[in-house]
């Protein structure tokens, strides 16, 4: 078991996601960051399905009542066991009663906790990913108990330490693909969209994150249709929307760009005040 | 019928949209909810998911879709392929809503704005069958065709943070049930003791495209009644098959 001492800002347990239900309404959710999460469960041999803990902006402590091998990627939230500084991205050992704490944040806003086999929390509807209304928690509190997999020391802990590509935490591009109601834009419309650079406005969640910054739009309404993790929707305003991996299944504004998987997952370590902009790549 | 002109969309690099004529119309429904039970007992192993709206269905695919165009031309045959009915079945299902004015808190609004009495309002909104279109916005919300125009009236200028479960409301050209407690901006005209989503069951919503709905008024009592058999577990929604 693992026991939370100080829950953190916003610490949830995330998994891949929730797939097969969206035509009930339900979300896909799933980790925010998928390269970094996926990063974290390859360095300890954990399946990518393995669920973790996503840890925004820091301030979580958990004491762990049962050795294990962790790792730690994404955001650098200036990770410590009982006080000492250590490593992102490298299988570490945790003993009984060793304390893991996350501080403030150095560079990204996502961090990812990955325990051997995952945490054995209760799967809904095929995943442990928390969502509201779905599981009966929403995010992590104060003195609750997270189940682990039993681990049986190996001599052979690799303990290499593995690179990230800090572009992703750097890097303002973002790879997006015309979305189903690009083509009803105009050329200056169309031009707006690859070169402005858009500030990230305080309204930024696992839901979605709109941006500042304005976009003349005399688009007519639509009709109610789908839309996904990524799509850039284009609202009345003229504000733009970047929908997260917790959005609704529909909506009603004209989807105007879809961010490839790499966008969504940089999108994800970025925060108020950060800027972005949008290269478009033809889908052929 | 199949007999609708589709436009066919690549939408990121795993999923594609599928659109209809854009409108609220019932033959463009039964097109696309036969076409989506085409495609699922086709493609099953390679769907993640598959959402349809109005007029649209987005199915979201394992694989990235590389060999470009392979995917949409195996769509468009499929469509084009008569295949005996499909043998998915609808209901008609029996909702229970309670129209006192302790849950609808804008009946009154309701009666002034649209010049209706408290009695019309019930007999307009409890007479009429509704479509179930599809299932979006919160997990179990159903999007229903089929409200009498007298009861049209614009979404609230100020949305409440918190509607109940279960509220009955109208909003617009629409009319439903909120599944779950969710902000909204809709008229409130009654409220529900039937759960329209259960995460603990594998079929999370009894209700899908295609289905209808009859509204049955019943008084704060029989409201009571319910929500007890249906925290005992015994309590049976009423259906007829379409």
């Amino acid at each position: 078991m693992i026991k939370v001492l100080s829950p953190g800002f916003y610490t949830t347990v995330q998994d891949m996601g929730r797939f097969g239900y969206a035509d009930k309404g339900v979300p896909c959710s799933g980790v925010m960051d998928r390269y970094s999460a996926q990063l974290a469960n390859q360095i300890i041999g954990n399946n990518d399905n393995d669920s973790l803990l996503e840890i925004a902006l820091g301030k979580l402590t958990l004491l762990f009542e049962k050795q294990t091998v962790i790792c730690i990627s994404g955001a650098n939230l200036s990770p410590k066991i009982n006080e000492n500084s250590i490593d992102l991205n490298k299988a570490l050992l945790l003993k009984k009663n060793d304390v893991l704490s996350f501080e403030k944040p150095v560079f990204g806003v996502r961090a990812y906790l990955a325990v051997k086999g995952g945490f054995q929390t209760p799967k809904v509807l095929g995943s442990r990913s928390l969502y509201n209304g779905i599981t009966s928690q929403t995010i992590l509190k104060k003195d609750d108990y997270l189940q682990i997999s039993n681990f049986i020391e190996s001599k052979s802990l690799k303990n290499a330490l593995v690179k990230h590509d800090q572009e992703h935490f750097t890097d303002k591009i973002l790879l997006a693909y015309p979305g189903p109601e690009y083509e009803l834009l105009s050329f200056k419309q169309k031009t707006q969209l690859r070169t402005v650079v858009f500030n990230i406005s305080n309204d930024n969640n696992r839901m979605g994150y709109r941006l500042e910054g304005l976009i003349e739009n005399e688009l007519p309404s639509m009709l109610t249709s789908a839309v996904l993790p990524g799509t850039v929707q284009l609202t009345p305003s003229g504000r733009l929307i970047v929908l997260m991996r917790d959005c609704q299944v529909t909506g009603g504004y004209p989807r105007v760009l879809q961010l490839s998987e790499t966008a969504i997952s940089r999108l994800a370590q970025k925060t108020t005040g950060d800027k972005i902009q949008f290269k478009l790549e033809s889908q052929d | 019928m199949s007999g609708y002109r589709l436009t066919y969309k690549f939408y990121g690099k795993s999923a594609i949209l599928i659109e209809w004529p854009s409108k609220i119309d019932k033959n463009i429904l039964n097109d696309v909810v036969l076409f989506k039970n085409k495609i699922i007992k086709n493609n099953a192993k390679q769907i993640v998911d598959i959402i349809n709206t109005y007029s649209s269905i987005t199915i979201i695919y394992h694989h990235t879709i590389n060999i470009i165009y392979d995917d949409i031309l195996a769509l468009k045959s499929l469509y084009e392929q008569e295949i005996s009915k499909e043998s998915v079945q609808n209901y008609r299902w029996d909702i229970p809503v309670c129209y006192d004015k302790k849950f609808g808190i804008d009946l009154e609004e309701l009666e002034s704005e649209n010049d209706l009495t408290y009695n019309e309002i019930i007999s307009l909104h409890s007479s009429a069958i509704y479509t179930v279109y599809f299932i979006g916005f919160l997990p179990g919300f159903l999007y229903l065709g089929g409200l009498d125009k007298k009861l049209h009236i614009p979404r609230k200028s100020n949305p409440r943070l918190r509607v109940e479960k279960g509220s009955v409301a109208i909003g617009g050209i629409q009319t439903g049930i909120y599944p779950s407690i969710s902000a909204g901006g809709w008229h409130i005209i009654g409220k529900s003791p039937i759960s329209f989503f259960n995460s603990g069951s594998d079929e999370p919503c009894f209700a899908k495209s295609g289905d209808e709905i009859k509204f049955i008024p019943i008084d704060m009592s029989t409201y009571n009644q319910i929500e007890s058999k249906i925290s005992r577990g015994s309590f049976k929604l009423k259906k007829s098959e379409l």
